[in-house]
């Protein structure tokens, strides 16, 4: 637990960040013509950037973004994701081979690829980028939800739930939903780093939030054409993204061991 | 085997169905009106109508998407708005960047992964271990749009080894192949690590071992050649994450391949040119994986006997 800590805080203050960034007196889009792409040695905090902004306030209000974007995306994939995935694997079918093909279909768009173009499509806001994440997203957890419900429909009290009449709503929610949830608390943490990395990137690429609003992913975008005169405008917001993924894989990592979900790899291989 | 053969090519046809499907679809199933969105809401009507046409959004649905699909098999997916040129043209041109960015990440990948996975299950438990594990940490963590700016940093600007981007000589190649490669590398020696690990613990390494087999032939032949059948799979896979993170890492770069291409026409509001980029890189995927499937059942019988994979 202990060597939990660091990741844990930093998490923490992520969080905290985001909930009390409205209350801080932080000033992300105050322009200060005089400051501008000072460094910190020479202007004190994290410096400026290239409009006189100070970056540490801006920083500071990226952790919002990025919070709001991961928990928005995270729920909005994951429920409708372990819905789809859960009624196919325990229905079977006709509608489980058509949820096949569609996860399949989804599938075969590598990475964020599918995001991007559905983030260019629908054009640039964040509302945006959370549904062509959220359009992308629930794919993970349909299949981590469909392969568990077709490992477990066939225990004991499920198949005595059945024998006793009760409808397949009840015994989703009651007999297979208390046994899914550990691998599934488990693929959304990692599914939030996945998502604070997948809104950075979109934003980085000019598809996401929008000036002046304060990325972590835009405020890189900006500032690698200052990279030689103003390195700080890339390392601040990196360093804070960098730190928020790896805690939130850190603890990805801690609880699998802790609820003892085998790893995919596992999976994978007795399965061959 | 030819059942499996033939159940999996069948599979792989329905997804190829799915994935062009969808693409097509992708202009469709955004909300408003596709010409107005590439043309702007100031467009004179007249060009809207000449626009119209040109797509053919003037025809039913189901015609356009046979049309769509058609092409798509002829390899004509339409003009550049931007440039009138033909979509599959302006995929060729870029295509050999992507190809040849993808292959220097490849390799780089497999010359990190493999040799700190071994290391790290031969020693487990040791220094090395828990470095080459927390170097997986790190890996998985850094997002390629840092790592790529930190990389053109140190190596460019304050070293000035090499050149900060463009695709000009070999030098250009390998800060995008090391930007490209490093997530990967991290997954993947991971994955070695614990697929050497569980192969060294099964009764035919001691088999191996008690008939006084050297122990680095008991390694590398007995164990790891066991090992790498799940890590291919695993490799096919994450080859698909190599491919989307080329989109990024191609725009740090300003690397001319085909991810570059997507998001210029994403700029451009070029959608033929959007929808030919994605169209391609998904169908690469599904052939990687497809390929790497085959060759999984080839090396392993097990799959094409056992009849589940």
């Amino acid at each position: 637990m202990r060597r939990l800590l660091p990741a844990l805080l930093v998490v923490a203050g992520w969080a905290l960040l985001a909930l009390l960034v409205g209350r801080l007196p932080l000033e992300p889009d105050r322009i200060d013509l005089e400051r501008i792409l000072l460094s910190p040695l020479a202007a004190g905090g994290l410096g400026f950037d290239d409009l006189g902004r100070p970056v540490l306030d801006r920083v500071l209000t990226g952790a919002r973004t990025s919070f709001l974007v991961a928990f928005g995306v995270v729920a909005l994939s994951a429920v409708p994701g372990v819905l789809a995935g859960s009624l196919a694997g325990y229905l079977g079918g006709r509608l489980d081979a058509g949820m096949v093909l569609v996860m399949d279909v989804f599938l075969a768009f590598p990475g964020i690829l599918l995001a991007i173009a559905l983030a260019g499509l629908l054009g640039p806001g964040i509302d945006n980028l959370v549904l062509a994440l959220a359009t992308v997203g629930w794919v993970g957890y349909a299949r981590l939800a469909r392969a568990q419900v077709l490992s477990l429909r066939q225990r004991e009290h499920v198949v005595a739930a059945r024998a006793l009449g009760s409808r397949a709503p009840r015994i989703l929610l009651r007999h297979l939903l208390p046994l899914m949830s550990a691998p599934l608390v488990v693929e959304a943490t990692f599914g939030i780093a996945g998502v604070v990395i997948a809104e950075a990137g979109l934003s980085f690429l000019g598809l996401g939030v929008q000036p002046p609003e304060a990325s972590w992913g835009s405020m890189i975008r900006d500032g690698v054409r200052y990279l030689l005169v103003a390195p700080h405008l890339v390392l601040a917001p990196g360093a804070a993204l960098f730190a928020v993924v790896l805690a939130v894989n850190l603890l990805g990592d801690a609880l699998r061991d802790r609820l003892d979900v085998r790893s995919g790899a596992r999976e994978r291989r007795t399965a061959a | 085997m030819r059942a499996w053969l033939l159940t999996r090519l069948l599979s792989a046809a329905w997804v190829v169905l799915g994935v062009a499907s969808l693409v097509f679809l992708l202009i469709h199933l955004v909300p408003g009106d596709p010409v107005e969105m590439m043309l702007g809401e100031s467009a004179a009507a007249a060009d809207r109508q000449a626009l119209r046409e040109t797509l053919g959004l003037e025809r039913p649905l189901l015609a356009q998407w046979l049309g769509f699909l058609g092409g798509a098999l002829r390899g004509d997916l339409g003009q550049s708005l931007y440039n009138q040129q033909p979509v599959t043209a302006l995929l060729l041109e870029h295509l050999p960047a992507t190809v040849e960015l993808a292959a220097a990440a490849l390799l780089v990948t497999l010359l990190v992964a493999l040799p700190l996975g071994v290391l790290a299950a031969l020693r487990r438990g040791s220094g090395w271990d828990t470095g080459a594990m927390g170097f997986s940490l790190l890996g998985v963590s850094i997002p390629n749009f840092w790592l790529g700016p930190l990389l053109v940093l140190l190596f460019s600007l304050w070293l000035g080894w090499l050149p900060v981007s463009g695709r000009d000589g070999i030098a250009s190649v390998i800060l995008p192949a090391l930007t490209l490669g490093t997530g990967l590398a991290a997954v993947l020696s991971r994955m070695v690590r614990s697929s050497l690990l569980e192969v060294l613990g099964e009764d035919f390494i001691r088999t191996a071992r008690a008939k006084g087999l050297a122990p680095l032939t008991v390694t590398l032949r007995h164990g790891l050649g066991n090992a790498l059948l799940p890590v291919l799979t695993l490799l096919g896979l994450q080859l698909g994450a190599l491919l989307g993170g080329a989109v990024v890492t191609e725009t740090v770069f300003n690397w001319p391949g085909i991810g570059l291409l997507t998001i210029e026409a994403i700029q451009r509001r070029d959608y033929p040119v959007v929808q030919g980029c994605v169209l391609l890189i998904a169908l690469g995927y599904v052939a990687v994986n497809l390929l790497t499937d085959l060759l999984y059942a080839r090396a392993d019988p097990r799959v094409r006997l056992g009849g589940g994979a």
